[in-house]
């Protein structure tokens, strides 16, 4: 194993709403062009963990460096400013897409670019259109989000959020929303970036996703990290009772 | 004049009602937000006559004395305002929390996020309880007329005191502010068509 230096490194996070605590201090490190996969239990607080790494959720204690910002230390979050500065660098892909319903397709990817790094009309138009060929929806450019398939939606959300050029992207259960039918063209775009060396952290509940694509697996349950490693050892072998119930439960169910 | 009085108060009101409306979505920024609902309790709680005769009879007293026109435009306008200000904050807070959320990671700062994204689909949802407050505040502008100002009312007085005529007189009143009411809600669905149209509703 090479060491590097970690893009993303989560040291004693705790986080907790009100009296419910959901995350109980996870240390984590990420390495570049890993691909990270977040598996678990529903309320385990994966979703909350991921939030915590782009500072939608402010952790009450820990520290969270990723990208070079210290997002996070002992309840002090970063600066507004550099905190948007931050968030160019780390992409984040919602269950729920999230598009802007008011925006045409091109528009919704332009916006941030254009807006926030002051990028041209023109060249933010031209990158657009690449990362639409690369999703596969150059003839949508000028649709509006609401004529799209879920599938499409949670492509273009991609497409928006790599239009920032970030070095790590975050997907927040994003194939959850889809039919079915959908899932498997949103994965194929997740595959192909992951392909290209791209840093991604996933939280998911398919797991021929996490253990066909991802490096590493984590899996949570009740706001901790119980077994983190290899799919291979993750789903043939675990150690812990714990992923072994979680594994046998989604397994069985197909 | 009632045109004039109205336009400029509705102007005003709208300013007013964004800048307060945006002001009280956030309790925990405790000045603004104690101002702006001080203001909005203030206002919606007391009449407008009584509003608009502070301003005009109880200013003089402070050796503030304003034209009756200034008087009823800041009278008007504030008092739309306050009422601008709770539709504003409605359609904001209506707006899917994904939304803010989706536009802050990819790097926008609150105001630009609120420029862009928000506001743009909040007006959508204002239009229809807008054209409420329009149309109160065209007919609320009659109470001017008690402050010597030439509004519709005022001049069909004038009339009704030479000719002692007055229920043709109010009815020919009554007619012309159906008018201006009935312009304004066409107006205001026109708009409302169009932004449909262009698919900033779905």
């Amino acid at each position: 194993m090479k060491t590097q230096k970690p893009i993303v490194s989560i040291r004693g996070l705790r986080k907790s709403f009100g009296d419910h605590v959901v995350l109980h201090g996870i240390d984590f490190d990420v390495q570049p062009s890993q691909v990270v996969v977040v598996i678990g239990p529903s309320g385990s607080g994966k979703s909350t963990f991921l939030r915590c790494c782009n500072g939608l959720e402010q952790a009450d204690s820990g520290r969270v460096e990723i990208c070079g910002h210290t997002l996070t230390d002992a309840g002090q979050m970063l600066g507004d400013q550099a905190l948007n500065h931050l968030r160019e660098d780390v992409g984040m892909v919602f269950q729920s897409f999230n598009l802007f319903p008011h925006l045409s397709v091109i528009n919704n990817i332009t916006v941030g670019p254009r807006k926030v790094r002051g990028v041209s009309r023109q060249q933010a138009e031209a990158e657009a259109m690449a990362l639409l060929d690369k999703v596969g929806l150059l003839q949508k450019a000028h649709a509006m989000p609401g004529s799209l398939s879920g599938g499409q939606k949670q492509r273009v959300a991609i497409a928006r959020a790599l239009a920032m050029q970030p070095q790590v992207m975050l997907f927040d259960e994003p194939t959850s929303a889809l039919d079915p039918e959908l899932v498997g063209e949103v994965l194929q775009v997740m595959k192909l970036l992951a392909g290209e060396g791209m840093t991604m952290m996933v939280v998911t509940h398919e797991m021929d996703f996490a253990r066909e694509v991802g490096d590493v697996v984590v899996v949570m349950d009740g706001g901790a990290v119980i077994e983190a490693g290899p799919p291979d050892i993750i789903f043939t072998n675990p150690t812990q009772a714990r992923t072994r119930d979680f594994l046998r439960a989604v397994l069985t169910r197909a | 004049m009632t045109v004039e009085i109205t336009a400029v108060a509705l102007v005003l009101g709208c300013i007013m009602g964004l800048l307060v409306g945006i002001g009280r979505l956030n309790p925990k920024k405790r000045v603004i937000y104690a101002l702006c609902t001080g203001y909005v309790a203030a206002i919606r709680g007391t009449p407008l006559l009584v509003q608009l005769f502070l301003l005009f009879f109880g200013l003089p007293q402070f050796d503030i004395l304003l034209p009756a026109f200034v008087c009823g435009v800041i009278g008007l306008g504030i008092y739309s305002g306050a009422y601008v200000s709770e539709i504003v904050r409605g359609a904001i807070q209506s707006i899917d929390k994904g939304q803010m959320e989706a536009a802050r990671s990819v790097g926008m700062s609150y105001g630009a996020a609120m420029r862009n994204i928000i506001l743009p689909q909040a007006l959508v949802r204002m239009i229809p309880p807008l054209g409420n407050e329009f149309i109160a505040l065209i007919k609320n502008s009659a109470l001017v007329s008690l402050l010597t100002i030439h509004d519709l009312m005022h001049e069909g007085q004038k009339i009704i005191s030479i000719s002692y005529r007055s229920l043709e007189v109010y009815l020919a009143i009554a007619v012309m502010y159906f008018v201006l009411t009935g312009l304004t809600t066409l107006a205001l669905r026109r708009i409302e068509l169009r932004l449909r149209a262009g698919g900033m509703v779905q």
